[in-house]
């Protein structure tokens, strides 16, 4: 493998793993904070000590989101600096945004929280979760519109003498079309993993530990099913906007996700296809008419542009080469990830119905525990290896092809080098981190104290059994 | 001034509060097994930073995606350059980071001694590393005229990095000994501050030693001043330590700190990356930089942001004021 082959996979390893902990962290906190604004509105101890129980599982994986997230930042330049050079100018704004705006309110304001019960009156110990909810909204934000950028330049002209993209209109850039519909399907995306993640773990504690905080667990598998359930909805409905717009901006990338060679009008959904090993023509497939055309266009009848004459006017466009992406990746991973959130939202409604009216829940329903949170986990891997390879062989669409913004300067051995590093230590990291989740979880709602009062002015700070 | 001078001042400026800040919590990091003796006192060193260490840390992400969007020239060639550097602070980073979150989560004394292991290891190698790699970026690089980094991972390794590597280690130490002395109390507190008094001399030491050599390398009459200004600084901050005035001690090695990054910079400019091959290949302000357009848009974020960071920051530190004290903690060995 080359230093590009290996800079990619390393970009891949090391994305898809931060991503791991994006989602859980972005909906757990805000479901945290939920928890504790219930909290604060009743009294009511049982929202209090699932606030600790949720908030200590929300701190052992932002950790990890955190951690990982470092090695992004600097990756770009480490293993991309032909692409950063080219990019830097625009692509830069929404990462030093991010940065300024979002990391520093929530790095700032976790410690505020996790080292505040006691020190902070309750109303603004409060709003410290809540300015840690608007930093990971701020943060998903603007690395979305910087990624979305890469799929949709808008806003720049390009310097041919600097050979480099320059920003024109930093608003065009934050309010591209592609982050207008990408960051509500992102989030609620989250919130999927998140409900399923609070109701997963209720669900094992509700039967592997009958009558021990039945109450406080129930309130949570109920919400946790509830937030899957509606989350779903709003990732069905903004991916359907999503559809139109890739349509719109990205044409090869629906042609791919469809494994649609040539162009129909209307043209139908396919369920499964096989396409040959070039993937320059299918096989044999099964075919839902009409519903492509809707998915695209919102026409029945619309017409949706097919792989092969695609190519044909890219090539007139830039030039001899090929512009399809890996069509089995793009079109598995587009049908696992509607396929996997769809089985999640679908455990969700059987959950509720299971525990409706008081209902104790099944025993047998405890083997849900797990593939209920991961289910929504991979859908989310599955949309972003799709959305990202769908891209290929474009880095910017239209503008850098993947193989030109490797570092000219790094050599194979640094990358590989690094490349095994991360995944070693990765791989490390997520047995000790799942480890002390299991822990955690294991250990329920008896580890969480009641509220402290806020200290008196005179004490000296004691070290919190809540932090460290 | 030119809006690129400006953006210089500014990344500058991040660069300084990252040492400043993140340099005391490396501090408390290596010391962290020397002056914790057993858990309650270990808990309470780590406690010090507990609230702070990751608000300190985003410095160095501000600093980097601020590069990024200003300097986009700089940033490529000083990240993939310095790759492998970079490799080792990112690993060291995520173990103490790690480590840092997790030490706690367990009551198991073998976990927690692992845990502070990592702690001090990914406290030490970030300050080493970092002290080489600006030590370099004043010496100059090989960098051809397309201003890409063409020499090897030995060239950053040359004598003058290394004495850079040692002396942000050295300084970091006494930092944070100081800070742990104005951050604890009774003997924890007595301990910190000896240890701050013998750390510092040899801190004081490697400090002049290498601000003269690398004004020999690389300075005017201004970057001169300014690091003179630092050993004055660290100087009175470690006198004060002896007159346990605490508070300014801390004042002290923070503003020699700050005042020997500073240098550094003044040294460099206008250059960012200075070539020690072809002058061309060299990297400034200006051919590095952004499109006025997009330094205008960054000023216009910079301005009404920073104060507001500063502002919830220091109120962290304000919240957290209070002395923390050593409490005998139940923490049963593993079954």
């Amino acid at each position: 493998m080359d230093t590009l082959d290996l800079a990619r996979w390393q970009f891949a390893i090391t994305t898809v793993y931060h991503f791991f902990f994006v989602p859980v962290t972005i909906s757990l906190v805000a479901i945290t904070a939920g928890l504790q604004t219930a909290w604060y509105r009743t009294g009511k101890e049982k929202y209090l000590r699932l606030t600790k129980f949720y908030g200590k599982l929300f701190l052992i994986n932002i950790a990890m989101g955190v951690v990982t997230g470092l090695v992004q930042e600097f990756q770009f330049g480490m293993n991309w600096s032909d692409y950063s050079r080219f990019v830097g100018d625009v692509f830069g704004a929404p990462l030093a945004l991010e940065g300024l705006l979002a990391f520093f309110l929530e790095s700032t304001f976790i410690g505020l929280w996790i080292f505040g019960w006691d020190r902070l009156p309750r109303r603004i110990h409060l709003a410290c979760i809540w300015m840690v909810v608007l930093g990971t909204q701020l943060s998903a934000y603007f690395i979305l519109a910087a990624n979305s950028w890469m799929q949709n330049p808008v806003g720049f002209r390009y310097n041919a003498e600097r050979g480099r993209a320059e920003l024109t209109d930093i608003w065009a850039v934050l309010t591209n079309k592609v982050v207008l519909v990408t960051y509500p399907h992102t989030i609620f995306a989250a919130f999927m993993v998140g409900g399923a993640f609070v109701a997963g773990v209720a669900i094992w504690h509700l039967v592997r530990r009958p009558g021990v905080d039945t109450g406080a667990f129930r309130t949570a598998l109920r919400l946790g099913a509830v937030i899957v359930i509606a989350a779903g909805a709003g990732v069905a409905l903004s991916g359907d906007q999503q559809g139109k717009v890739m349509t719109e901006v990205q044409p090869m990338k629906m042609a791919a996700a469809e494994a649609l060679y040539e162009s129909e009008k209307p043209a139908s959904f396919s369920i499964f296809t096989v396409g040959t090993l070039d993937g320059s023509r299918e096989v044999f497939s099964v075919k839902v008419p009409y519903v492509l055309s809707f998915l695209a266009t919102g026409h029945f009848d619309g017409e949706v542009k097919g792989i092969n004459s695609l190519q044909q006017s890219y090539e007139q466009l830039y030039g001899p080469g090929s512009y399809k992406p890996n069509i089995p990746l793009t079109y598995w991973t587009f049908r696992l990830m509607i396929g996997v959130g769809m089985a999640a939202a679908a455990i969700a409604v059987w959950l509720l119905w299971a525990t409706r009216r008081g209902r104790a829940p099944n025993r047998l329903l405890v083997w849900l525990a797990l593939p209920l949170p991961l289910l929504p986990l991979f859908a989310n891997v599955f949309g972003w290896v799709f959305t990202e390879t769908g891209r290929q062989p474009w880095l910017v669409f239209g503008l850098l092809p993947t193989s030109s913004g490797v570092s000219p300067g790094t050599t194979s051995g640094e990358v590989l080098t690094s490349l095994l590093g991360f995944t070693v230590l990765y791989g490390v990291l997520a047995v000790v981190e799942m480890k002390l989740m299991f822990r955690t979880i294991r250990g329920g709602l008896a580890g969480t104290s009641p509220a402290p009062e806020p200290d008196g002015p005179d004490d000296a700070d004691k070290p919190l059994s809540f932090a460290y | 001034m030119e809006l690129t001078t400006v953006w210089f001042v500014l990344i500058a400026g991040l660069w300084i509060g990252y040492f400043v800040l993140e340099g005391f919590d490396f501090g408390v990091g290596m010391l962290l097994r020397v002056l914790g003796r057993d858990e309650p006192e270990r808990r309470a060193v780590v406690t010090t930073i507990g609230p702070v260490w990751d608000g300190n840390e985003v410095w160095l992400i501000v600093a980097g995606a601020m590069t990024f969007a200003a300097f986009p020239e700089w940033y490529a060639t000083l990240f993939s350059g310095f790759y492998l550097p970079l490799f080792a602070i990112l690993v060291s980073l995520i173990l103490r980071g790690v480590a840092l979150e997790y030490r706690g989560k367990r009551d198991d004394l073998v976990w927690r001694s692992r845990m502070d292991w990592l702690i001090t290891v990914g406290s030490v190698v970030p300050a080493l590393l970092w002290g080489i790699t600006f030590a370099n970026l004043v010496r100059g690089v090989p960098l051809d005229a397309s201003h890409e980094f063409v020499g090897t991972l030995g060239d950053l390794l040359n004598p003058f990095a290394l004495l850079g590597g040692v002396t942000f280690v050295a300084v970091f130490v006494a930092h944070g000994a100081i800070f742990l002395a104005l951050r604890t109390t009774d003997d924890l507190r007595q301990r910190a501050n000896r240890l701050a008094s013998g750390t510092g001399l040899v801190a004081v030491v490697l400090a002049a030693a290498f601000l003269a050599w690398a004004q020999s390398l690389r300075g005017d009459a201004t970057s001169a001043v300014v690091a003179a200004a630092a050993a004055v600084a660290l100087v009175v901050g470690l006198v004060a330590n002896r007159l346990r005035r605490e508070g300014l001690a801390f004042a002290g090695t923070a503003l020699a700190i700050g005042l020997a990054v500073a240098s550094l910079f003044v040294a460099m400019f206008p250059a960012v990356m200075p070539s020690t091959l072809d002058p061309a290949g060299t990297l400034t302000t200006v051919n590095a930089a952004s499109t006025p357009y997009t330094l205008k848009v960054l000023t216009i974020i910079a301005a009404i942001f920073t104060p507001l960071v500063l502002l919830y920051q220091g109120w962290t530190y304000w919240v957290f004021r209070k002395r923390v004290t050593v409490e005998p903690v139940a923490v049963e060995a593993e079954p």
